[in-house]
């Protein structure tokens, strides 16, 4: 059996000021063939203006055991939030 | 308890995400129904490309390669898709060579005309959107967030192909008989796609309780099948199947009975092209062994360099 | 036939043969990835021809673009011979591309000037696409010239058969001249130590020899071609010609 591919992460900007997003992956020997691939893939339909392109293996997650400790603590600071303030009746821009 | 937390978030319509702990049978049957979904895409590319050195005109010739290059690319997403379960692109490749895996029967049905490209987009991307737009709401994230973007292309295959016989249907006599053709022996199969009658298919249950299926087999043909109806009426086609009736208590079509026989004798390896399509895959896979080979030592080279 | 219609097919038959070579790779690709890349070239080698062939129609006023795409034979043909000749194995197609994109990307570079603003939009608009092209087959031959000792052998081999095909895309004969005359066509004499420079120094990366120039194909300016272009005009015209009062 052959050896396995290397994989990649693809992240796609679909416009000019917008954050990248995940799509998904590609295989790839090297990082210019994972960018072409990634182009050829995730963008025939105008979806892309700017690709990056991580190694599987590079990218570093968080993990489902920890959610609790680190997501959940969060949850109860709603004064993070502007919701949480009343502001006096008739007051603007605040 | 953690299978019990597993079936509470199925229940609440929580998508599993490939961290989450998950049954061991949860796993498996998503891989096995994920590569073959991915396989049957590829394998799909096969009829279809049958006749894109052959398409009548630049533009029919512009579409089609476009649909079928689409196909290649659902099947990326559903092997990326696949990958998130611990398992290589490479192993699932081996299990369709090794015949462990399969893919959908309708691509052992051979493309004998140009009016085949009509019939399949039409009825074989119909039937497979069926499917799709049930599975989004599928309960595995990385599975669902696939059928959404698939389904978003799939819609373009199907016009084309009914665009096709539209064409045909009203063109010359002999355009029209080629595609009444090609209707009377995709019919069956892409009906056939929908799997065994719900009473027949043991995997259904667990699929089911797991919300990797949302809708059963014999709901989903009778969906595509009172959707097919009209549409073969309006550009005057004939579907084969005499038992073809709108039943209204039902508010359905009541259709023929399937050859259950031809179902499992292609599903169990022997159709027209099962042999044919197999071979093929094979053989490209074993032909470009040395130019994955070649890229590999290349890039190991420039590391080397790099470092 | 007007010199520019004639001038007009030569680039649009050349998009057309390339691009029927590449959707051959359909489903026969080394990997889905490279699949999908050969396809997307395809694509758009049809799209260029599909633009040329429109103009085309425009000039000789009768005949549809499908119509000069699938209603002409062999000997009415203007596509470079180098374009007809068969995929073979990924190094053969990658070999064959390499060498004509490094010429298309100067010939499209030169043609978005021209005084034909038809030719000059359709020129720029095709030159986005060639570069990808060029790149994607320079790098492809990189990774074989200097990946093992079987991929470099391969391609090597493809070089020193194609190379007889690389005579023919600097020729001027008569039609080139006085569309160059007019200030609508290319040069392509000019183009051929720039070609050489590209050339040269990516057969050096790919650690390949740069075969001797030796006999030098020609002929595909008067419509004569290699034994395959009657193949490939056979599969691809033959509805249009079986049925020729469909409308597909």
């Amino acid at each position: 059996m052959a050896e396995n591919a290397t994989v990649w992460e693809v992240f796609i900007q679909s416009k000019n000021g917008l954050a990248h997003k995940h799509v998904g992956n590609v295989h790839a020997a090297d990082k210019i063939m994972a960018l072409d691939n990634a182009r050829e893939l995730y963008t025939r339909r105008n979806e892309g203006s700017c690709i990056w392109v991580v190694k599987a293996s590079e990218i570093v997650s968080s993990e489902t055991e920890d959610s609790e400790a680190f997501f959940d603590p969060s949850n109860d600071k709603m004064y993070r939030h502007p919701t949480f303030y009343t502001m006096p009746e008739g007051s603007k821009h605040i | 308890m953690k299978e019990e937390y597993f079936q509470k978030k199925i229940d609440a319509e929580k998508k599993i995400e490939p961290k989450d702990w998950m049954p061991e049978n949860y796993r498996k049957h998503l891989i096995r129904q994920m590569s073959q979904h991915a396989h049957s895409e590829v394998i799909g590319m096969q009829p279809e490309g049958n006749w894109i050195s052959r398409a009548p005109s630049l533009r029919a010739k512009m579409i089609l390669l476009a649909k079928v290059q689409d196909e290649a690319g659902h099947g990326l997403y559903l092997y990326s898709a696949c990958e998130t379960l611990g398992i290589s692109r490479e192993e699932l490749v081996q299990q369709l060579h090794d015949e462990k895996a399969k893919y959908s029967s309708i691509f052992n049905y051979p493309t004998l005309s140009w009016a085949d490209m009509g019939a399949i987009g039409w009825l074989v991307d119909g039937a497979a959107i069926v499917n799709q737009v049930s599975l989004q709401r599928t309960s595995y994230g990385p599975y669902s967030r696939a059928m959404v973007k698939i389904c978003k292309e799939e819609s373009f295959h199907q016009r084309q192909g009914y665009e096709i016989m539209a064409e045909m249907a009203k063109g010359t006599t002999e355009q029209k008989s080629m595609a009444q053709d090609a209707l009377n022996r995709f019919w069956w199969p892409s009906i056939m796609m929908f799997g065994p009658q719900d009473s027949n298919s043991p995997r259904t249950g667990n699929a089911m309780k797991w919300k990797i299926k949302r809708q059963t087999n014999d709901e989903l043909r009778q969906n595509f099948i009172d959707k097919t109806v009209a549409q073969a009426e309006i550009i005057g086609l004939k579907i084969p199947d005499p038992d073809l009736k709108w039943n209204e208590e039902r508010g359905h079509y009541d259709f023929g009975e399937m050859d259950w026989q031809e179902f499992w004798s292609v599903v169990n390896g022997n159709g027209p092209c099962n042999k044919q399509r197999l071979a093929h895959h094979k053989n490209a896979h074993d032909n470009g062994e040395w130019v994955r080979k070649a890229a590999k030592a290349y890039a190991k080279k420039q590391e080397l360099v790099i470092n | 036939m007007n010199n520019l219609l004639q001038y007009t097919l030569r680039i649009a038959d050349s998009s057309l043969i390339l691009g029927q070579r590449m959707s051959e790779w359909c489903s026969k690709g080394p990997s889905l990835e490279e699949d999908i890349a050969m396809s997307n070239i395809a694509l758009d080698l049809f799209g260029q021809a599909n633009g040329f062939y429109e103009y085309a129609s425009e000039l000789d006023g009768s005949k549809s673009a499908d119509d000069l795409a699938f209603k002409r034979n062999e000997r009415e043909f203007f596509n470079r011979q180098l374009l007809e000749q068969e995929n073979g194995n990924f190094g053969t197609t990658t070999v064959r591309n390499f060498l004509h994109d490094a010429f298309n990307f100067l010939f499209y570079t030169e043609l978005s000037f021209s005084k034909d603003e038809t030719l000059a939009a359709l020129a720029a608009k095709s030159l986005k696409e060639v570069k990808y092209h060029l790149r994607h087959s320079s790098n492809w031959l990189i990774r074989l010239g200097d990946g093992t000792k079987e991929s470099n052998l391969k391609v090597q081999e493809a070089l020193n058969f194609l190379w007889q095909y690389t005579g023919e895309l600097f020729e001027m004969d008569d039609i080139d001249n006085k569309i160059l005359a007019l200030e609508i066509g290319v040069d392509n004499k000019k183009l051929k130590d720039k070609w050489n420079e590209i050339i040269n120094s990516t057969i050096e990366k790919a650690k390949l020899n740069r075969p001797e120039d030796g006999y030098m194909a020609t002929g595909s300016r008067k419509g004569i071609h290699t034994e395959h272009l009657g193949f490939i005009l056979a599969e691809m015209q033959f509805l249009p010609r079986a049925y020729p009062d469909a409308k597909w």
